[in-house]
């Protein structure tokens, strides 16, 4: 078992643990994301079928359209959000979302940015970990 | 386009604790306003660092797109707002919700659906902004200087204001809008900052011919080619012609705003921050030089069809909404291309259109023609259309670019004439004249 700790930048602070999900594309979760279920649905996705929930969700970038601000915020209120975002590029839309989920139902997916060099050695299935000042580790029990 | 690329991180602390704030922006996030206004300035602040700014700026107007129904958490957020004694600070116009409030009969979702969409808009209205509905503010009185910041949400109007007026706005979105408009402030980073305004690629259309130039139907192709080659970047035009109408520019911006993330086109010589090749790149070399020919508009023309010509079932005009100018060139078409009894003709305007309309005696004729004039709404954001699917036509960039995924329904584009007389014959007619060398 191997652990990697990062410093992430944090655009919506918050703690969470959970596997990584992570997505070789990116994703607009307009019309990407069905929150009354978290699954992926954008069927051109290669991701397309996942379910996000509870997950620590890795997204090279959000996509399109800035209504994906309301998706988010209506999967946090069904519950069915991931526990954590982490892109490899600032993504003003996603931050968004969460910081008004967090307005409305005080509770909201910590938004984090790692450099893409960090971000790449983040592996679909790892277990991760986010803190408060934006402190990431990463455990893997292949590596 | 809001600048990540700006954001400088700070590898010692990760907090982005560069923003300053004025004495009352501290005021109105300590609650001194009221609940709503400190929750507008928590969420804007949050953002303003997300984005790297280091002050917020005032704006003179707002325009909102939260008002249009996408779900319960979106009205939620709306009505503590308003329960928390939101009243903008701003001049604010309101973007299209998903009920004609005119004429309600036109909705063809479930009543609950319905209501839901009704209560979100008067939340919205309730906070002091001004229900003019449409997606065209800037041609319902909404009208900012040259030069002045401002927060807009809705692509077309974002791209319209930046460009054809010169005021300055970011490309917003729902619940920042209302956040701003509540504030009265904006994160002073991206298009609010004179450098970040500068043309960065530049295409040339002296060799496309002078007469397609003067074509209506030119322009949401040209703007749906541009959106597609810069994706966010900043256009820059040369070889519009000087006489380029208000109406083509609105045309051209939706489309490059449909394809792309354009915020922001200057067309040499028509757009106010243009006057000169080196005031559109503020004296820089373009990043690339693109010469465009006919064969790429003839190119990106067959994308804004989704089918081959044939049987038509909808049309759909307005998008942007309809102005008095483009109703002035319908009436005459229609006049003489009488609509087919299958065919449902659709055209979507603001409510401020209407008694124009009235006046210059166009209203009753239209109703006898069969032509339902949609206001505050339109065909793609909202259950409007009878028909079950089919094939829609129009002579929208925009319209032809969303209806497919939002209404499902297969789209031909046209200029307007093929419209209009193709509505008359049921499938679709073509004016082989306007391609060609």
């Amino acid at each position: 078992m191997s652990a990697y700790t990062f410093q992430a930048q944090v655009l919506v602070g918050g703690t969470a643990v959970g596997q990584a999900l992570v997505l070789p594309e990116p994703l607009s979760l307009w019309g990407g994301l069905n929150p009354e279920t978290g699954e992926i649905i954008d069927r051109r996705h290669p991701s397309a079928g996942q379910v996000v929930t509870g997950r620590v969700l890795l997204l090279p970038a959000g996509r399109g359209s800035s209504s994906a601000s309301s998706i988010l915020l209506e999967a946090v209120r069904q519950g069915t959000a991931p526990a954590a975002i982490i892109t490899a590029e600032v993504d003003g839309i996603l931050a968004l979302g969460a910081a008004v989920a967090r307005e409305m139902y005080d509770r909201a997916p910590p938004v984090l940015v790692l450099l893409p060099e960090e971000y790449a050695q983040i592996h679909e299935g790892d277990q991760v970990q986010v803190m408060a000042d934006g402190l990431v580790v990463c455990q893997n029990n292949e590596r | 386009m809001l600048v990540a690329d700006q954001y400088a991180r700070n590898s010692e602390t990760f907090t982005m604790n560069f923003l300053q704030l004025s004495a009352q922006d501290e005021a109105m996030l300590a609650g001194e306003k009221g609940t709503a206004v400190q929750m507008a300035m928590r969420i804007l602040t949050t953002m303003a660092q997300v984005y790297g700014a280091e002050r917020l700026l005032d704006i003179e107007s707002a325009h909102i797109d939260g008002c249009l129904y996408h779900g319960d958490s979106g009205l939620a957020f709306a009505e503590r707002l308003v329960a928390g004694g939101a009243q903008v600070r701003v001049p604010t116009t309101l973007n299209v919700g998903a009920i004609d409030l005119l004429h309600p009969e036109h909705f063809q979702g479930t009543p609950q659906l319905a209501e839901r969409a009704a209560r979100l808009m008067q939340a919205y209205q309730g906070m002091g902004c001004w229900p003019i509905w449409t997606c065209a503010p800037y041609q319902a009185r909404h009208r900012p200087a040259l030069g002045t910041h401002i927060a807009w949400a809705e692509s077309n109007a974002i791209i319209f204001a930046n460009s054809v007026l010169g005021a300055r706005t970011n490309r917003y979105g729902d619940f920042i809008d209302i956040c701003m408009a509540l504030t009265g402030r904006a994160p002073a980073v991206g298009l609010h900052l004179a450098e970040n305004r500068r043309g960065q690629w530049l295409f040339l259309l002296e060799a496309l011919p002078e007469r397609l130039r003067r074509e209506d139907v030119f322009f949401p192709v040209l703007g749906y080619f541009l959106g597609a080659q810069v994706q966010a970047k900043i256009p820059v035009i040369t070889g519009l012609l000087p006489e380029t109408t208000e109406d083509q520019l609105k045309a051209l911006g939706a489309a490059a705003a449909s394809s792309g993330a354009v915020a922001l086109f200057h067309a040499v010589g028509v757009t106010p921050e243009a006057p000169t090749l080196a005031d559109a790149f503020q004296g820089q070399p373009p990043e690339r030089t693109i010469p465009v020919t006919l064969a790429d508009l003839r190119q990106t023309l067959a994308k804004l069809s989704t089918v081959a010509d044939g049987r038509v079932h909808v049309i759909a005009l307005g998008s942007p909404h309809f102005s008095v100018d483009e109703f002035a060139a319908l009436m005459p078409l229609l006049a003489s291309h009488p609509i087919h009894p299958e065919v449902e003709f659709i055209v979507c305007t603001n409510r401020l259109v209407l008694p124009m309309l009235q006046k210059r005696g166009w209203l009753a004729p239209l109703q006898a023609m069969n032509v339902r004039l949609v206001v505050d709404t339109c065909v793609v954001v909202a259950p409007i259309v009878r028909h079950r699917g089919g094939v829609l036509m129009t002579n929208s960039g925009k319209f032809a670019h969303y209806a497919p995924g939002n209404i499902g329904f297969d789209v031909v584009f046209g200029s307007l004439e093929e419209c209009v007389r193709s509505a008359a014959q049921g499938s679709v007619w073509r004016d082989a004249t306007l391609w060609s060398d």
